[in-house]
């Protein structure tokens, strides 16, 4: 039998590559006379532009081309909205380039085209502008407060979008409820800050009248099609490949952003291949940003803890732009009850503008500040009730028996009911009290407390809703000379390690290894039906959709190599690059099936020729390619989920607190989590922890800030703080595996799990620790060390010691 | 602008080019020696996705004027294999122990945790963590690159320990 390589730490086909510097992002393609771009931002967060002059930008030696709003053509326009929803009361979405009035620091103004990025940028600061800045509402509670300064003059309230979603009457829970707590959580704006920004270089072919664009992009199907339209060419004269993409993490989803639009419109015009390379300031306030968002949060609950209501109201802050329409606020507001039964619900939201980079999803897309909420809020229900925190949540969690569980009346941002597919909640919970040592924490209270330091349990439950529909495909085909197969899908990878685990699970069916799959993803001229890399759907969608196409190219090769060795169907196996008869060795080896499978006669090379010495691969009559057979091994199928699998995860950690320091160091971190079936647990724990980095950025470090005029004050790595190996603690992990019943393999996402839970289970273990000096409750993320002096009584504390 | 006369030798072998004075060394090296292995993460020296060695240093390329260099030494990613192209302990352990993703930071992060092995060749994991401080991330969460460096370590004193 062929060795199952499904769920086996296999290496990675494309390391070698990257460890020795022969990767190809986008910067490292060299184009001949390629020409590059820069561009004016805007200085202002919200200003009327009166003039601009772009003469003596035009002069300078080496610019190629100058652009504003005025000689963009047709594409100066508002760019799509691309998630429509009828709760958006004022969508709006930025156009290329300013058209008389800017709505953040940092929107493209203009464009310079030159020679090299030293002359662009040169450029760039011959352009002179006339602003005529307004007054701006900045913070989130400001921009939703009566008379507050409009971001769009025409959106009442700076009103982006309201919703409300009920499922079950929450009223009715409410009032026969013996408890009810109430809390306001707030969770800061953070950003993705890929180590590679984004990217653009497009090339316009006059032969082939083709446009080729290279975008360092999660989405490269909808780059094509949204550049097809907006240049009004046919989408096979378009084509968008993402090569080596240095992280993601939603940014680099589609916006559509500006220079995606601008850098392809200027190769056209240009007549000659232009690149931009996004700086890192760049990426600050020119990419897009989330997480901004204030929840005050009710649960209603018997004497004994159970939750028997949700209240919940949010305000989101959506920047100056809302092109993903309400998709954050809607997983945010669907993910509330997290791990709970709670069967009674109401959740309102309001989108607000604020004159602040555009948001857009990064990743945990909601879900951090949602799991903050709930959980926060379930932790302060067990103190009022006087229940252990374990304890409290054990009584609500939805059991193993009791599934599928469906929110009926929330409807997640698949435009589908919220229903969780499969799940073991409590022996979670269990596991990460056993891994975290909960029968030694007080004993390790105490220790901490003889060194002068206090220390407290952090717990955050998570659920996440991944795997979103509504498809991805397959294509595996088997090459006739080498017998390797090649694997293609829609989607992008940003080092997710697509390439190894569709790799497996396309060698599990054909019996090869998996180093003999060629995977070729994010290109366009290779596969163009699907959708794009997020919500932690790569694996689940596009890796069932490979599975099922590399199942019939494995009934396809069973067929063809029972015909050429003349033996039953039922007696071929397939192992090692072969199709044998079992327990014999009469053998063809897979680049022979895929030969004679292609009733071509010329006999090119070695399997050619060897395949000859067979049965014909066929059995029928008449002309030599069957009516409806194509030639060779070749396969697309697709995969569309009934609807999102739901994975979670429960985090446990050890937070000591220096209250002289005030600073924060995290003894322990154990995080147990279930995303079904793994492919590759190697891949899935670096997943995991690579989130938790993102997670712990969020809990401690990450913050934009904005002053109040909307200038960013950190737009770079010198002042917003990203963890480095000094921040980030030893984390152990818990594997469970629980299938999801939804589709073929059994598995669920893991993408985002990792970062969903990491603030609410540091700023928990925070809050204990510091109970006993009386500093009370931790209801924002993240927690930075001048938060816990004020909490320990700030500078009165400190002069009265 | 004018251009000056810089030579140096990289991954061990003499080069040579014209620069404008303004040229900082990743371009140089990235642009005139289409050695891309070195990448750009944020230009000012906080990334260490430029990190090369510079006359037995770590360096962030993004930050040394290519006239620093003149006469200099370095050594990108693409000097980091042994000389009979199999790869260097580092690299192995890296690929074995999952130390990378998007492999944006890689080059940076390996070229730094060679240069950190022959300072210090069987450091703690404290000492990877510090020594690797001035490199970000933001894939992996560190965890595999600590693993990496420390398997590579071990690795390097046992092959040393043979040849002895």
């Amino acid at each position: 039998m062929a060795t199952r390589t499904f769920g086996e730490p296999v290496q990675r086909n494309i390391d070698d590559r990257l460890l020795t510097g022969q990767g190809h992002y986008i910067d490292d393609i060299d184009l001949p006379s390629v020409a590059h771009a820069a561009f004016l931002r805007s200085p202002f967060a919200r200003a009327k532009i009166t003039s601009i002059d772009v003469s003596a930008a035009r002069a300078h030696p080496g610019v190629l081309g100058v652009f504003t709003c005025d000689n963009i053509g047709h594409i100066d326009q508002d760019l799509p909205l691309l998630i429509p929803h009828p709760c958006l009361v004022g969508p709006r979405t930025q156009r290329p380039l300013a058209r008389g009035d800017v709505y953040y620091v940092g929107q493209t103004v203009a464009m310079v085209v030159a020679v090299d990025r030293y002359t662009a940028e040169d450029a760039v600061r011959l352009i002179e502008v006339d602003y005529d800045p307004l007054p701006v509402s900045v913070e989130l509670e400001d921009a939703a407060a009566d008379g507050a300064n409009l971001v769009h003059e025409d959106v009442a309230g700076n009103v982006a979008a309201h919703f409300v979603q009920n499922s079950g009457d929450a009223a009715a829970a409410f009032a026969r409820a013996d408890h009810v707590t109430k809390i306001t959580v707030r969770v800061e704006r953070s950003t993705a800050a890929p180590m590679e920004g984004r990217a653009v270089c497009a090339r316009w072919d006059r032969i082939t009248e083709q446009l080729m664009v290279w975008d360092s992009t999660q989405a490269p199907i909808s780059v094509r099609g949204g550049l097809a339209s907006l240049f009004d060419i046919d989408e096979d004269r378009v084509r968008v490949v993402a090569p080596d993409v240095g992280g993601g993490f939603g940014q680099k989803v589609l916006f559509f952003y500006p220079e995606e639009v601008l850098v392809p419109m200027a190769a056209i015009q240009l007549d000659r291949p232009v690149k931009w390379i996004e700086d890192r300031t760049e990426n600050f306030i020119g990419s897009t940003q989330e997480r901004t968002q204030v929840h005050t949060i009710e649960l209603a609950a018997t004497k004994d803890g159970e939750v028997l209501g949700l209240r919940d109201f949010f305000l989101h802050d959506t920047g100056s732009f809302i092109p993903y329409g309400i998709a954050i606020a809607q997983v945010a507001s669907t993910s509330i009850a997290g791990p709970y039964r709670i069967p009674n619900i109401e959740v309102e939201f309001k989108a607000i503008y604020t004159p602040t980079v555009p948001v857009t999803p990064y990743r945990g897309c909601g879900r951090p500040q949602a799991c903050f909420a709930i959980e926060r809020a379930m932790d302060k229900l067990a103190e009022e009730l006087g229940l252990d925190r374990f304890e409290v949540r054990r009584r609500n969690f939805i059991a193993p028996d009791q599934f599928p569980w469906k929110r009926e009346g929330l409807l997640f941002a698949d435009g589908l009911a919220v229903c969780y597919d499969s799940g073991e909640y409590d022996t979670a919970l269990s596991k990460a009290a056993e891994a975290i040592g909960l029968d030694r924490l007080d004993e390790m209270k105490a220790d901490a407390r003889a060194r002068g330091k206090y220390l407290g349990l952090g717990l955050g439950f998570y659920v996440e809703g991944t795997g979103l529909g509504p498809y991805e495909g397959g294509h595996v085909r088997i090459h006739p000379i080498t017998g390797k197969i090649y694997v293609n899908t829609g989607l992008s990878t940003q080092g997710q390690g697509h390439d190894t685990v569709f790799a497996q699970i396309a060698a599990d069916q054909l019996g090869v290894d998996p180093s003999d799959v060629i995977v070729v993803e994010g290109d366009t001229g290779a596969f163009d039906w699907g959708v794009a890399t997020f919500a932690s759907r790569a694996a689940v969608v596009s890796g069932n959709a490979i599975h099922k196409a590399a199942s019939k190219a494995r009934e396809m090769v069973i067929e063809a190599a029972a015909n050429m060795l003349e033996a039953a169907p039922g007696d071929i196996e397939l192992a090692e690059g072969k199709a044998r008869i079992s327990g014999s060795d009469r053998a063809v080896t897979l680049a022979e099936v895929a030969t004679a499978t292609n009733p071509l006669r010329y006999a090119f090379n070695k399997a050619a020729q060897s395949a000859t010495q067979f049965a014909p691969a066929s059995k029928h009559d008449g002309p030599p390619l069957a009516d409806g057979k194509a030639p060779g091994i070749e396969v697309t199928d697709y995969y569309s989920p009934p609807y999102s699998t739901w994975a979670y995860g429960c985090h446990a950690a050890l937070v000591e607190v220096d209250p002289a320091l005030c600073t924060v160091d995290i003894r322990q971190y154990v995080c147990v989590h279930d995303c079904g079936n793994m492919i590759n647990p190697m891949i899935v724990e670096g997943q995991v922890i690579g989130g938790m980095a993102q997670g712990l950025g969020g809990a401690l470090y990450e913050k934009v800030q904005y002053d109040q005029d909307g200038n960013p004050r950190n737009a770079g790595f010198m002042d917003f703080l990203m963890p480095y190996a000094t921040e980030m603690p030893k984390v152990d992990i818990v594997h469970m595996e629980t299938p999801s019943p939804l589709n073929p393999l059994g598995i669920k996402g893991v993408g985002e799990a990792g970062t969903i839970a990491v603030p609410a289970t540091i700023i928990s273990g925070i809050e204990d620790a510091l109970k006993p000096l009386g500093a009370g409750h931790f209801h924002e993320a993240p927690v930075f060390p001048h938060m816990i002096f004020e909490k320990l009584g700030g500078a009165d504390q400190a002069k009265a010691s | 602008m004018s251009k000056m006369h810089v030579k140096m030798t990289v991954n061990g072998k003499p080069v040579e080019g014209l620069a404008e004075p303004r040229t900082l060394l990743i371009h140089f090296l990235r642009e005139d020696l289409n050695l891309t292995g070195p990448h750009i993460g944020c230009d000012t020296s906080h990334c260490g996705a430029c990190t090369v060695d510079l006359d037995g240093k770590s360096v962030k390329s993004c930050t040394v004027f290519v006239a620093q260099a003149n006469g200099a030494e370095v050594t990108t990613i693409e000097g980091i294999a042994n000389p009979d192209g199999t790869l260097h302990a580092l690299q192995e352990a890296f690929r074995e122990h999952h130390g990378l993703q998007c492999g944006f930071c890689t080059p940076g992060m390996i070229t730094r945790a060679h240069r950190l092995l022959q300072e210090n060749p069987n450091p703690t994991e404290a000492e990877i963590r510090m020594g690797i401080s001035g490199n970000l991330c933001r894939c992996t969460g560190y965890q595999n690159i600590v693993k990496s460096i420390t398997a590579a370590a071990e690795q390097l004193a046992s092959m040393k320990e043979a040849a002895e």
